[in-house]
């Protein structure tokens, strides 16, 4: 008989969480913490959503999406996880950049790019100064009517060099565009700009570790390989339960780290919302997928210091469509020496490249297979130039797309970094459709990457504990 | 619980949200983020820790009410009055 992933769950929960990304575990925690009894529902059978890792022969462990998030996570893990987990996050060295333009390296802070506008690209330093101040006055109820492009048109006109240093690192951390409200460059730039960049001693895996093992001892019922198939709403609207694994669950409040529009459609569907809210959902575009090519150096192999993230283009200036293009101009490289896991002996590489999943999603299964290894391919050839005889040197190789994401996260066309700004207003007036539904992940840019994920599933965790504080309890 | 217990409880959560900060000398005029390295977060953390102990419900428009200690004592004094010190 097939295991049970459900036994013994209770009939009723106060809170079930849907989805455990790193906003969904953190509002898991959070809640728990309060004193609520909470149900973390995952359908995959690993926690962590795009905060993932896998493990291959030979004792191979690739992490998807670990390298270089900003500071704040150490104070956010301290406060909403543990001590331990806040003492693992570590600063990386250095970010390089090679491109027609210019090739150099930096620690990604706000000091360091200074002098490197000034000095390298020749910049007024009074620009520059004025250029940083504005940014981290940004507030994500500013006005939306400004682009980034105009933001980068208002201090730096026609230096398509500058724009490249500004938003190359932001496009591979958010997936954000010149497009995209100058406020969420803002926000997100000047959160990596505090302090430069960090990853986790110890891999994606330890970390999630850590965190399950927290949110048991706070009391979290954790169940993987749960697939939430509806979400159960009464006739006025409130939310009642869950159906997982054909089995009803029931609840007071919901909070679904699923997708926003696959939770509004899919899991409580379109009837039970005003038409105009449907509408707007409807509306909300999603952010693109990716690609990544995993790359596992044999067991030994020193891998000279690259950088731990470098942004490889062949392109001639910031060309969003280029970066998205299956035709790849644009790489990320990130390098995971030994050092990240201590007591390994472990190089690997990651390649990341930003890509639309329409290029991919309904290709024939032969091309599919050609088209991932053409992808391998090339990034070996691109490789080649930083890591010396590199066919010769790999031990495990293989690739990923936005099927593949689309597959393990179930966010529709494999969205990587959730959707653009208006889906952040979707999902905060969700619980005003429907009584006790709330969402947090990523959403309008400023709430995705690790940082957001993790503060936005806090925020909401604050709005669920409100409606469940009775108002007669107040003193 | 008085005013003075009030602020010992304010005192106690501060220290937890910001454990780097030396909080002895806190000048109770002054707002919170001119002497420690505070961010919207952790003003939503003191809502949340208050609500925990004292089930009091702070609402959005009243955040502005936490900005020094001096009007946070003023503010809560009345809605914990009947409250029992956790500290």
């Amino acid at each position: 008989m097939a295991k049970d992933f459900l036994k013994d769950t209770q009939d009723e929960y106060d809170v079930i969480v849907i989805g455990s990304g790193l906003a969904g575990m953190t509002s898991a925690n959070i809640l728990a913490r309060q004193g609520y009894s909470v149900l973390l529902l995952e359908h995959h059978y690993q926690l962590g959503g795009m905060a993932t890792w896998f493990k291959r022969q030979n004792g191979h462990i690739f992490d998807i999406s670990l390298h270089g998030f900003p500071y704040g996570m150490l104070k956010s893990c301290r406060k909403y996880w543990t001590q331990e987990i806040a003492d693992s996050i570590v600063p990386l060295r250095g970010v390089r950049f090679e491109n027609p333009q210019f090739s150099l390296e930096t620690t990604f802070t706000r000091e360091d790019f200074t002098r490197l506008l000034i000095e390298k690209f020749s910049i007024e330093p009074e620009t520059v100064k004025s250029f940083f101040d504005t940014a981290r006055k940004m507030n994500f109820f500013d006005d939306q009517g400004k682009t980034t492009r105009e933001l980068f048109e208002e201090f730096f006109p026609g230096r398509d060099d500058v724009v490249r240093l500004l938003m190359e690192p932001i496009s591979y951390a958010n997936g954000s565009t010149l497009e995209d409200p100058a406020i969420t460059y803002g926000i997100v730039f000047s959160n990596f700009m505090q302090k430069g960049v960090y990853t986790f001693r110890g891999g994606t895996d330890r970390l999630v570790k850590l965190i399950k093992a927290e949110m048991e001892k706070n009391g979290v019922d954790v169940r993987i390989r749960t697939q939430v198939e509806k979400v159960e709403v009464s006739p006025d609207r409130r939310v009642t339960g869950v159906v997982v694994n054909g089995k009803r669950i029931g609840c007071k409040a919901i909070m679904s780290n699923s997708n926003i529009k696959g939770t509004i459609l899919n899991l409580v569907g379109e009837e039970h919302f005003d038409p105009e809210f449907i509408e707007e959902t409807k509306a909300v575009r999603l952010n693109n997928s990716s690609t990544q090519v995993y790359i596992a150096l044999k067991p030994g192999d020193e891998l000279n210091f690259c950088g731990d993230l470098l942004f490889h283009s062949e392109h001639n200036g910031f060309d969003i469509k280029a970066m998205l293009s299956k035709e790849v101009s644009s790489r990320t490289f990130s390098f995971y020496y030994p050092e990240t896991r201590p007591g390994s002996d472990r190089s690997l590489i990651v390649s990341s490249t930003n890509a639309n999943f329409s290029d991919w999603a309904d290709l024939p299964e032969e091309q599919y297979e050609a088209d991932k290894n053409h992808l391998i391919e090339t990034t070996l050839d691109c490789l080649e130039q930083y890591v010396p005889n590199i066919r010769d040197r790999v031990d495990h190789l293989e690739a990923s797309t936005p099927r593949t994401f689309q597959r393990y996260t179930q966010h529709l066309q494999g969205a990587s970094f959730g959707t653009k700004f208006e889906g952040l207003k979707v999902s905060k007036e969700l619980p005003e459709q429907i009584e006790g539904l709330y969402h947090a992940g990523s959403v309008g840019i400023i709430m995705s990457g690790w940082l957001g994920a993790v503060n936005y599933g806090v925020i909401v965790s604050n709005d669920v504990d409100k409606y469940l504080t009775p108002a007669a309890a107040r003193i | 619980m008085a005013p003075e217990q009030i602020r010992s409880v304010i005192l106690d959560i501060l220290s937890r949200i910001a454990p780097d900060e030396d909080l002895s000398d806190l000048d109770d005029s002054v707002p919170f983020r001119e002497q420690m390295e505070l961010d919207s977060m952790d003003f939503l953390d003191i809502v949340m820790e208050l609500r925990k102990l004292y089930r009091v419900q702070i609402p959005e428009e009243d955040y502005g009410e936490l900005v020094t200690m001096d009007s946070t004592v003023t503010y809560l004094t009345p809605l914990l009055k009947d409250a029992e010190s956790t500290v």
